[in-house]
């Protein structure tokens, strides 16, 4: 198994305020790895470094066994290309309608025919479950729950290798919510995706995580599947996992039988 | 990574096979994608061809829609297809399912309706410039008669950003056009010896014409823009309708205290301005023609009667209620995407220099025998 991410002995500081002091962590190849901790636990600025949109005041990460910024133009360029993001708040556009959102990573990897694009763009709204006809609204004509499904369309529609999800369910109806995580599972059934997802949501957690960690008192406090990380006595971990809605979704889960 | 291969066989049977291996997705498509859909198509052609794809490593929904559009949307008859890659097909099958409805086909007559959404438009603006003003004058009315809510302290970070700030830069330039224009007069008066006229020339250009509509010019450039992309971005965000939830009026909390800081800063600067100008001026003059300070100051008021300060200062706050006036009202029209922030902050400098020229010419026509030498 070869590791997509690294983070070596990361250090973040906005000021005095210290987010994360000393943090590894390791992402393999084809796992889902599922990130929670409290509002304000440094989650988003993690993903934001991992990606190289942050830098991180110590320590390094290595993005498919590549440093960040080494100051190569055409280095980073190729790996941007190899991950899509799903960013907390969407992120779209605002001066492209939803269809150019979802098309714009595509023209940019040099797809020219545009019947080709026409019926990709069409294919990524039905994965999301968007209708045809949303395709020619601008994003500020869309609810919240629309433009975390068209973010994430523009987000699958570069076919990355990895994935990176900044709460995705959070404004899904509860329906909606199911049918992500079973997008999410069967694309990275098919193409061996690597999904680092945020969530606080536990019915996502159950649903698709492979690996969680834990992001508390600035590091990762606790590493493993969902049942080593319960057996781990922590504040946190007690409070986020073991009460009463936490069971359910868990034993939902066990009933349903998560690849 | 392997990119995306594709091999022809034929079988102990007799049937041909077109055997598709490899990486088929996107980054690896990219580079030779035309020439891999024009062999396909030119496979598809033949009858009787087997699909093999069960050499396929990888597929996602680009190269799924690549064999799918050469299949014409439908599974071959004859293929060979793994389950593993059954339930990429089977999305491409079932976005096909959804109706579609393309952006709206061009109507014939399309140009009257053109010309129909251009004069609504037109009277859009106005009637909303109109109405503006309009909800100005009830909210002066309004502050009147309850002086307790006259929001002080935003009028007061108003004056400070649009006036104060505002007076290095107006000097600096103001400075230079009085070098410049004295410059240039004193080339021409020196050939009639009409010297001593560089006084009256600076006098009444600069501080009737001149400051006024260089500062309104600044001003607009300077704060206008600013106010606009602050109103449109306050949209943006839905700053403005947060507001309003909480009771606040918009026009008496983010509209007067603009357009009150503006009245009252631009006179001022208008004033300020004009004095630096004819320092500059004064400057040249002695430089060029010989003209002492104290000539130039002492012959000022005899040549420059005193109405045309008045006229000057009520330029000023004409100037200055007009641009807070028209950067407010492409600020609230700006919607919630980028394009329309960068146009409508472009549309309101652009428009308050146009309107602020054209009111000139009007106090041109109104004042025209007000304030002359005799
Ligand atoms: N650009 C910034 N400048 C200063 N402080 C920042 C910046 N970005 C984030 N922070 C601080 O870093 C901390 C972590 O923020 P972050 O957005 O990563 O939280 P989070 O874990 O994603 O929280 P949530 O679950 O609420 O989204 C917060 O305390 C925040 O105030
Ligand atoms: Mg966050």
């Amino acid at each position: 198994m070869t590791s997509v991410i690294e983070i070596d002995h990361l250090s973040t500081r906005f000021g005095e305020h210290w987010v994360h002091r000393d943090l590894n962590l390791e992402i393999q190849a084809g796992e889902v790895m599922a990130l929670v901790g409290g509002s304000g636990s440094g989650k988003t600025t993690l993903l934001r470094q991992m990606i190289g949109l942050l830098q991180p005041s110590k320590g390094q990460i290595r993005l498919f066994g590549e440093p960040l910024f080494t100051g190569n133009a055409e280095q980073e360029r190729n790996l941007r290309r190899r991950f899509g993001m799903l960013f907390q708040y969407g992120a779209l556009y605002s001066a492209f309608t939803v269809f150019q959102n979802i098309a714009f990573p595509l023209r940019e990897l040099g797809v020219v025919d545009e019947d080709l694009i026409h019926d990709l763009v069409m294919l990524k709204l039905s994965m999301v479950e968007l209708l045809p006809r949303h395709a020619w609204l601008m994003p500020s004509e869309l609810s919240g729950g629309m433009i975390k499904r068209v973010a994430l369309a523009r987000a699958l529609s570069m076919e990355p290798e990895l994935l990176l999800l900044d709460e995705p369910t959070a404004g899904l109806d509860p329906d909606r919510s199911e049918s992500f995580v079973k997008l999410i599972r069967s694309l990275h059934r098919q193409l061996g995706l690597t999904v680092v997802l945020v969530t606080h949501d536990l019915d996502t957690l159950a649903g698709l995580a492979t690996r969680v960690a834990v992001l508390a008192e600035q590091r990762i406090l606790a590493l493993g599947t969902i049942d080593d990380i319960m057996q781990v006595d922590h504040p946190f971990i007690r409070n986020f996992f073991c009460c009463d809605r936490a069971q359910r979704a868990l034993q939902s889960r066990a009933s349903e039988g998560v690849a | 990574m392997s990119g995306a291969s594709l091999a022809l066989d034929t079988d102990a049977e007799g049937r041909r096979w077109l055997r598709l291996s490899g990486t088929w997705r996107l980054m690896a498509l990219a580079p030779q994608f035309e020439a891999l859909a024009g062999e396909l198509d030119r496979q598809a052609a033949q009858p009787g061809i087997g699909w093999d794809l069960q050499g396929i490593e990888s597929l996602d929904s680009v190269g799924a829609m690549l064999l799918w559009r050469v299949w014409q949307r439908r599974y071959p008859e004859i293929l060979q297809l793994p389950d593993r890659l059954e339930p990429v097909f089977e999305r491409l099958y079932a976005a096909g399912k959804t109706p579609e409805a393309g952006p709206e086909a061009p109507r014939p007559y399309e140009w009257v309706a053109t010309v129909g959404r251009l004069a609504i438009g037109l009277w859009r603006h106005v009637s909303d410039f109109v109405a503006l003003i309009g909800q100005l004058v009830l909210d002066i009315a309004h502050l009147a008669r309850v002086p307790g809510e006259i929001p002080w302290r935003e009028t007061s970070a108003n004056l400070y950003k649009s006036g104060v700030r505002a007076m290095p830069v107006t000097a600096l330039v103001g400075f230079l056009i009085g070098i410049v224009l004295s410059y240039l007069s004193a080339l021409q008066l020196k050939n009639f010896g009409a010297d001593i006229f560089i006084v009256n020339i600076l006098g009444m250009g600069i501080i009737r014409e001149l400051g006024p509509v260089l500062v309104a010019v600044l001003v607009a450039g300077r704060s206008g823009s600013a106010l606009t992309a602050q109103l449109g971005v306050m949209r943006v965000t839905e700053e403005i309708d947060a507001l309003a939830t909480m009771g606040v009026s918009r026009s008496l909390r983010l509209i007067f205290p603009k357009v009150a800081a503006l009245a009252v800063a631009m006179p001022l600067l208008v004033l300020w301005t004009s004095a630096i100008a004819l320092m500059g001026g004064m400057v040249s003059a002695q430089f060029q023609l010989d003209i002492s300070y104290g000539y130039f100051i002492d012959t000022l008021p005899k040549v420059v009667p005193v109405a045309n300060l008045y006229i000057a200062s009520l330029k000023g706050v004409a100037f200055g209620m007009l641009v807070a006036l028209v950067a407010c009202h492409f600020g609230l029209r700006v919607r919630p995407n980028t394009e329309s922030l960068s146009s409508n902050t472009t549309a309101s400098v652009v428009s308050s220099i146009t309107v602020v020229i054209l009111v000139d010419a009007l106090f041109a026509i109104a004042t025209r025998s007000i304030g002359m030498p005799i």
